[in-house]
């Protein structure tokens, strides 16, 4: 068995051990701390893009996001400052004014990561201007659809088909604001040879974006926990 | 090819060109092409035949040689006359002439400001070798750097040379190149690195492109003295898709010196192997940021990772990376030629050497220049630039791109070097210069760069997507004066998030532009929103509308 050191830091001033290839954002959930996250879900790589999970750490005046940034030996971090609280919430409302996200028709509507968040920051209303992109709808496949007025472009569900089930169907494509995701070359999801019908990229999708068809608000919830357990399993086997 | 071979070589063509009575010289980097060159060359070439001086005459190619808002341009006998402007029907007089007066009418003076105020070192060469000879670029000891690195330096003591010259990044940043070269060189992975970023994509910069279709030779003569002190055995120059010219000579100069044995297995006999590849960029400025780049290479998607681990650590297929831009391999040739303390002798006290600039927009000698860092803006400007186009009056000079700022005429004596330029809000950047008249509005200046930031943002992390967007949407509201003080402080407050969160540089710059603006220019935001009038005219805006905010 490897050594693995162990590092003691501090996070909102407990005194809290860690193991040295652990992040932030590990360390602080062991320790039952929160920090917000959207993109981040276990059992994926890591990716920094949604900027919630920022941190602030002592003698440094950059932000670090919490889910990438490995602890270090007497690391002093704050979670919850006043300038977080501030930066998070208008990321959050960034994201509102991004895409047409209507609550009240919304499939995932009470069961949504981005609504959650909205309320946990405390998001009482958008201050900056909405956008109202035109997008579009993809309903071509059998089981599923997506709905590009609801995504966030986490990337989770592009992580979750390359990285897990390995069929690598989903990406991005486009730069800045005109991203979005997309299914192999740009063909319709129907017409995806690639695409094995796993759902997993439903459900780890954590708005409304992608659904599943024929159900309603109340039976639409996601299971995001699974992968771990998945990935632990699929080890166990081999 | 050993090192008899090699001196060789050199001492052939040396003389050679003593054979010849008369240079030509005619500028074949991109500017001067445009306006044709290469065909002015040709016409050179036939009258040089018709009139069979063909022993007496050398005619070359060359590189850039700055002056380029006069080009096409010409030196002729090693700068006995320097003849600008010149056109194909030019040829005959001007070959007619090579043995007596030199054409008056063509005549441009070499002592000039733009000329004499200049100091030559990553340029050095450049209008002075045959862009696609590397017999050329030998006759002028060309790779003598190499070899004598080779044979009789450690990498330690190489890298010590570096340290010493206090070479700093030229893509912007300005980290210190001998500690990067250093963590490579100490880092412990099965192979290394070494990446020339050669993405130049700052709007008005054309450094690097100059650099590489002049004289690829040094940038792969820098680029493999690196690979001996860290340790790598294999290369990439990551250049944009967009500099057919510069890709073209490079491939050419690559596949040059493989045969002559100056790049690839034993070079020159030693034990040391390094073998440069091309890949190309598709267009993306965020593939300039260390990270994307390195995706890109790759081949993922262009889009940057938070840092740590830095490239040296975990880079290119997780190995340790070094990547440097094109000026800064630029600069390795001339430090181990002349040591390092020469450089450092150079330029100020944290900033050393010189540092190449493009100027642009409204001045009269645009162009490309290099200059001893510590320098005036003022003098950049109105010295060797020559000044503002007839009939203008200066108004702000803008540095580092879209990550960078505007300078107002007051701050002009400052000097340049890279903490400088951070503390008034701008960045060196990699060396664009865009002078900005009265008659253009800031405002409108701010929403060009951000909308470049907005259609350039890969839209990985949301600060940077949306911020920019929200941001230029903003800056639009302004300019055609829909926009009340409510929508200004959003601006402000918009620059201070994408500034703080953002993930890349990118996004943690592009505020810049807009509060540079804000800051030396706040007035003319507010005549925007408070009067419904652009001071400089540019912004079309429609009074009679009545504004709700």
């Amino acid at each position: 068995m490897s050594k693995v050191r162990i590092k003691t830091l501090k996070i909102d001033d407990r005194d809290v051990g860690a193991r040295e290839d652990q992040t932030i954002l590990e360390v602080a959930r062991d320790n039952g701390i929160h920090i917000p996250t959207l993109c981040q879900l276990d059992g994926l790589t890591n990716l920094g893009g949604c900027r919630l999970c920022l941190v602030e750490i002592k003698g440094s005046n950059k932000l670090l996001p919490s889910c990438v940034t490995a602890v270090e030996e007497g690391m002093e971090v704050s979670t919850n400052t006043e300038r977080l609280q501030k930066h998070r919430r208008s990321i959050v409302e960034l994201f509102f004014t991004e895409r047409n996200h209507v609550c009240a028709v919304c499939v995932s509507n009470n069961n949504c990561e981005l609504q959650n968040l909205a309320k946990q920051v405390g998001m009482t209303h958008v201050h900056f201007p909405y956008m109202y992109p035109a997008l579009s709808v993809d309903a071509t496949h059998d089981r599923f659809a997506l709905d590009h007025n609801r995504c966030v472009l986490c990337t989770r569900c592009v992580r979750v088909c390359d990285e897990i089930e390995g069929a690598h169907t989903l990406d991005v494509r486009g730069r800045g604001i005109e991203a979005y995701i997309i299914t192999d070359l740009e063909q319709v999801w129907g017409e995806s040879e690639t695409c094995t019908s796993c759902g997993k990229c439903v459900n780890v999708c954590p708005t409304g974006a992608l659904f599943e068809k024929n159900k309603s608000v109340a039976e639409m919830k996601k299971q995001t926990k699974f992968l771990p357990y998945l990935t632990m399993m699929r080890g166990a086997r081999r | 090819m050993t090192h008899e071979e090699f001196i060789q070589l050199g001492e052939e063509q040396r003389k050679k060109n003593e054979q010849y009575k008369h240079s030509i010289d005619v500028c074949v980097a991109a500017a001067c092409v445009s306006m044709q060159s290469d065909k002015i060359k040709k016409s050179i070439e036939d009258e040089v035949k018709k009139k069979e001086l063909g022993t007496s005459c050398r005619i070359r190619g060359v590189g850039c040689m700055g002056l380029c808002a006069e080009g096409p341009l010409i030196n002729i006998d090693n700068g006995k006359s320097l003849y600008c402007n010149v056109k194909e029907e030019d040829a005959q007089e001007i070959v007619s002439a090579i043995d007596k007066e030199p054409v008056e009418r063509l005549k441009l003076s070499a002592d000039v400001p733009f000329f004499n105020r200049q100091l030559k070192i990553a340029l050095e060469d450049s209008c002075n070798v045959d862009t696609e000879s590397l017999d050329d670029y030998l006759a002028q000891d060309g790779y003598e750097a190499l070899f004598d690195v080779l044979t009789k330096m450690s990498p330690g003591e190489a890298l010590q040379e570096v340290v010493k010259s206090g070479l700093r990044g030229r893509g912007g940043g300005g980290y210190p190149t001998g500690l990067k070269w250093s963590t490579v060189q100490i880092a412990v992975t099965d192979k290394k690195y070494v990446i020339c970023n050669a993405d130049e994509g700052d709007p008005g910069a054309f450094m690097d492109r100059a650099m590489l279709e002049s004289n690829p030779h040094k940038i792969l003569e820098g680029m493999a003295i690196a690979g001996y002190v860290v340790g790598a055995d294999q290369g990439y120059i990551y250049i944009r898709a967009e500099y057919p010219l510069a890709i073209k000579r490079l491939r050419n100069a690559i596949k040059q010196a493989e045969r002559k044995n100056l790049l690839g297995n034993n070079i020159l006999g030693t034990p040391f192997n390094f073998g440069i590849e091309i890949r190309l960029g598709a267009g993306a400025f965020v593939c300039g940021e260390e990270t994307a780049l390195i995706a890109s290479i790759e081949g993922q998607r262009g889009s940057p990772r938070p840092r740590p681990p830095y490239p040296a650590e975990s880079g290119l297929w997780e190995e340790s990376t070094l990547i440097n831009n094109v000026e800064t391999f630029a600069n390795i040739v001339p430090i181990m030629k002349k040591g390092g303390e020469w450089f450092a002798s150079i330029g100020t006290e944290k900033s050393k050497g010189t540092k190449v600039f493009a100027l642009a927009g409204s001045i009269k000698n645009t162009g490309l220049i290099e200059v001893p860092m510590g320098i005036s803006l003022r003098d950049v400007v109105f010295d060797i630039g020559g000044g503002i186009l007839e009939g203008r009056k200066f108004k702000a000079v803008q540095t580092g791109g879209p990550s960078g700022g505007c300078i107002p005429e007051s701050h002009l004596d400052m000097p340049i070097d890279y903490e400088s330029l951070i503390t008034i809000g701008s960045m060196m950047g990699s060396g664009g210069m865009i002078v900005i008249d009265d008659s253009s509005c800031m405002v409108d200046v701010a929403k060009f760069f951000m909308d470049f930031c907005q259609s350039e943002s890969c839209g990985k992390c949301v600060p940077c997507r949306v911020g920019t967007a929200q941001m230029h949407t903003i800056l639009e509201k302004i300019t055609n004066g829909s926009a009340g003080m409510h929508d200004f402080q959003l601006l402000e407050e918009l620059c201070d998030i994408v500034k703080n969160t953002s993930l890349c540089g990118l996004g943690q710059s592009a505020a810049n532009p807009i509060l540079s603006t804000i800051k030396f220019f706040r007035e003319e935001y507010l005549s925007h929103i408070h009067d419904k009038h652009c001071p400089a005219g540019v912004c079309k805006i429609k009074k009679e509308e009545e504004v709700i905010s």
